[in-house]
């Protein structure tokens, strides 16, 4: 689905990946995690076609992408979901969730997203950055499914939610997986990492250290942690 | 009473064509992130092009407010393909010296054909006289000014809110690069926003004609109260820049009335004085939000 090759990318002067390659197959869950300022945003953001500094090359579905604008990446199916969970203050609960353009072969309906999400139809027509962080979060994800996004790529998506929140979008996700919905996830969050994704990127420096299985993760829990400084 | 009523209706005629060449910077600025310093330009080839219309062809008022603000939408649009889409990638710089020296060529090329003096406009037919309304009269041209103006605001208003297009454009203003993540081809709309902004400028240049003198350099002392207004409301802020213009007009109507005898100075420098106090208190305006990095 996604593959990313030999990619390296700048903040001015700054390297922030160097020669990343990885790939995430169709219907997968994948975590990138690592330190804050190891570059998992960046690679994000790369996939997306939201970096300007960058080297390498973007495959989606065997289809180089590299020089593809975002927009057009989104149109193939890409999803996006920041970590900043891109509210937009100047419009609706409805609006947020009706701007992209569908684009998938299977994009949910307003209705299917009120019946999932009852939280946010109850404040449809509120401004999205009135709503609280667990609400806008639903609505990021909300969003990509109601787009009918093929591979959803989640910065951080549980980062100041409360556990029964944090539970919610575990749900969310792995709902989206069995509807054959492909993921590629910053995490810090292990314990959540293990619980719904299949494979696991350790990003250092830029690099991808380690490729970690479930059972690998939860063996060195502990190590992991204290390396990530949590 | 009915002195401070006339005022304050002047004031409010005024304050229409604030808002409705800071309304159409707002949408510039909010899709392009560029200040049109030009504006002031456009609004006075919407006056001389009335005038042009009029005298050497015959097309009456009525006729130039259609005519008018299609025609510089497209020289806009033009324009904007041609020179304005380059700024976005460039220093700010760039864009004040591009729309600044836009500005002066526009200004040269008029000055060259029709000299400095002012020429005049007739009054449209059927706009003529005055309105009473009991209390007070008011000159029935200036009412229309007011009412177009007010209609011309609810219905940009009206498209932002209630149509795809507007919602994509509010989404754009506030945040391009994460409407480019959603599938938006945000670029597409950025000429015909252009354009359209241009338009109201020639807009108000039309209605200006019969009430203001029709010379060149017409555009250059508005422009800076424009400015300000756009400043306090906000820049990008749609509803600010609209409120802000009403809001100053008012302003420099009630300081001409009762400052200009005991603090002359004071009442020509009020707006100035609004927009340093706003920026101290609040930054990005009275109804501007920081700009936000995504």
């Amino acid at each position: 689905m996604l593959r990313i090759e030999n990619l390296s990318a700048w903040y001015g002067e700054a390297q922030v990946l160097r020669d990343v390659s990885l790939e995430v197959a169709t219907g997968e869950v994948v975590t990138l995690v690592g330190r804050n300022g190891a570059g998992k945003s960046t690679l994000l953001r790369c996939a997306m076609g939201l970096h300007a500094g960058q080297r390498g090359t973007v495959e989606l579905d065997g289809r180089d992408v590299t020089k593809l604008p975002a927009y057009r990446r989104a149109r193939l199916g890409l999803g996006w979901v920041p970590d900043d969970r891109g509210s937009y203050a100047t419009l609706s609960v409805t609006e947020n969730l009706t701007l992209p353009p569908a684009v998938g072969p299977d994009p949910w309906s307003l209705e299917r997203v009120y019946e999932a999400f009852p939280a946010l139809y109850e404040r449809r027509d509120s401004a999205a950055t009135m709503l609280s962080g667990g609400e806008q979060q639903m609505l990021a994800l909300a969003r990509v499914l109601r787009m009918g996004a093929r591979l959803m790529l989640c910065d951080e998506p549980t980062e100041g939610l409360s556990p029964l929140l944090v539970q919610q979008v575990g749900e969310i996700l792995r709902q989206a997986k069995q509807h054959g919905v492909t993921v590629l996830l910053v995490e810090q969050n292990l314990h959540f990492a293990t619980g719904v994704a299949d494979r696991h990127y350790l990003l250092a420096e830029g690099r991808i250290a380690e490729a970690m299985d479930n059972s690998e993760v939860r063996s060195r829990e502990r190590e992991l942690l204290s390396y990530l400084g949590i | 009473m009915s002195g401070f009523l006339q005022h304050t209706f002047n004031g409010l005629v005024g304050g229409a064509f604030y808002a409705l060449l800071a309304l159409g910077l707002a949408v510039i600025f909010g899709m392009l992130r560029v200040v049109n310093f030009a504006h002031g330009a456009f609004y006075m080839l919407g006056a001389f092009g009335a005038y042009v219309l009029l005298t050497e062809v015959g097309v009456p008022f009525w006729g130039a407010l259609v005519i008018v603000p299609v025609v510089l939408g497209l020289f806009g649009m033009a324009l904007e393909r041609a020179f304005i889409h380059r700024l976005t990638r460039l220093d700010p710089l760039y864009n004040f010296l591009l729309t600044f020296g836009l500005t002066l060529i526009l200004q040269d090329l008029v000055k060259s054909r029709y000299g400095v003096q002012s020429s005049p406009y007739a009054t449209p037919a059927g706009l003529q006289g005055s309105v009473d309304f009991g209390l007070f009269t008011f000159p029935t041209y200036r009412v229309f000014v007011l009412g177009f103006a007010i209609l011309a605001c609810l219905g940009v208003w009206w498209l932002l809110t209630h149509t795809r297009i507007g919602m994509v454009v509010r989404a754009a203003t506030e945040r391009p690069e994460l409407t480019r993540a959603f599938g938006i081809n945000v670029g597409r709309w950025v000429t015909p926003v252009f354009g359209f902004g241009i338009a109201l400028a020639g807009a108000a240049g039309v209605l200006a004609a019969p009430m203001r003198a029709v010379n060149p350099l017409m555009g250059t002392d508005l422009i800076i109260v424009v400015f300000a207004v756009v400043v306090i409301g906000g820049l990008g802020s749609i509803f600010g820049s609209v409120a802000a213009g009403f809001g100053i007009g008012l302003l420099q109507a009630w300081g001409e009335a009762y400052l200009s005898e005991t603090a002359p100075i004071l009442a020509q420098t009020l707006v100035f004085i609004v927009m340093a106090v706003v920026l101290l208190w609040r930054p990005a305006g009275l109804f501007g939000r920081e700009e936000s990095p995504a």
